[in-house]
């Protein structure tokens, strides 16, 4: 995926700085492209490193396990097969608790955990709900693009929040909504 | 409202300061772990920005997104989607490393506290890169048919990409 990716930025791109006549100005970009990589990497590293300390202390202080007991009940109706198995229970949930405070490395594992259990019930229409609910966000604390706009000089970083939570929940209504009419559609 | 999203990264680190002390966590090794978790991901993401950034600086200066933007106008328009996130919209459920390049290079050219750049800010907070999370999930799972789930996963981003930029246009337009 990512050739193709790279492949259309580059060719179509270059194709387009002859045809526009914007050719000096496209030397100097790649250079300058590669030069902005490292700085914004160095820009944002700080506040990404201390916002993983930050998750960090929330894995160990059990935040996590608090909120996958608080989201049992509303998961069992979501995934009635799966509830059947407490296993399967217990790592989607993991999953969905810490999609919810961004705890990256801790999701995907557990949401890897569930699915292949879901796959070997055959709950196939659960596993596609799993998928849709990890692909709409719903992170509370946008950590990383909050790094991107303080290293860009922005007054409050952390302003966007209520504006990220109203498009996640619109997100989050319109995957579930999409998944009740698509698993109609389908079957 | 402004004041806590001002204090929100004080108000969490004392939050879970208090919660450690009471189970007796130890929070200095907590956060110093977590920061070198923090530089790992860092070095794994460089090579990608490395890859991406001048793919993405060539692609701004080519007058390529002019005529992106020109192309795609009607459409966006209709949506209510700023064309100058147009790049970010396209890349964002594909992949990651590139849509967090386009939305850092829209967030600088167009100022952190200027609407694009908000509206650029809160599509990237409030999405994930849809077509790589089921393709993990998929192939993690031994499965090759997505059934529904792909087309569900678009439907949820467009809504997102609509929603950022209203909520984006009330709030600070």
């Amino acid at each position: 995926m990512m050739t193709y990716v790279l492949c259309m930025l580059y060719c179509i791109s270059t194709i387009c700085a002859f045809i526009f006549g914007r050719t000096a100005q496209a030397g100097q970009a790649l250079m300058e492209g590669a030069q902005a990589a490292i700085s914004f990497a160095i820009s944002i590293g700080g506040a990404i490193c201390l916002w993983s300390g930050i998750c960090e202390l929330m894995e160990r202080c059990g935040a996590a396990a608090i909120l996958s007991r608080l989201l049992r009940r509303p998961l069992k109706k979501l995934f009635p097969q799966s509830s059947e198995s407490p296993e399967t229970m217990a790592a989607l949930s993991e999953n969905v608790s810490a999609n919810i405070l961004g705890l990256g490395n801790a999701a995907t594992p557990a949401g890897i955990r569930a699915a292949k259990a879901m796959a070997k019930r055959g709950s196939r229409d659960e596993l596609c709900m799993l998928v849709v609910l990890n692909t709409a966000s719903i992170q509370l604390i946008p950590s990383t693009i909050a790094a991107v706009r303080q290293a860009a000089g922005a007054q409050a970083a952390f302003d966007i929040i209520p504006a990220v939570w109203f498009s996640s929940l619109v997100s989050l209504a319109v995957a579930l909504g999409a998944a009740n009419l698509l698993r109609r559609l389908w079957s | 409202m402004s004041f806590i999203s001002q204090m929100i990264g004080p108000l969490i680190a004392s939050l879970l300061c208090i919660a450690a002390l009471r189970q007796d966590t130890d929070i200095y090794s907590a956060l110093t772990e977590g920061a070198k978790k923090g530089l790992h991901v860092l070095w794994d993401i460089l090579p990608a920005l490395l890859a991406l950034f001048p793919a993405i600086y060539l692609f701004r200066a080519s007058g390529l997104p002019e005529l992106l933007e020109g192309l795609l106008a009607p459409i966006l328009a209709f949506l209510g989607i700023p064309g100058e996130t147009s790049l970010l919209v396209l890349l964002r459920p594909i992949s990651g490393s590139a849509s967090l390049a386009a939305a850092a290079e829209i967030i600088q050219q167009h100022g952190p506290d200027s609407l694009v750049g908000r509206t650029a800010a809160v599509m990237s907070g409030a999405s994930e890169t849809s077509l790589y999370v089921a393709a993990l999930y998929f192939s993690a799972a031994g499965l090759k048919d997505s059934r529904w789930a792909i087309p569900a996963a678009l439907c949820a981003d467009l809504a997102c990409f609509v929603a950022s930029s209203w909520i984006c246009r009330v709030l600070w337009g």
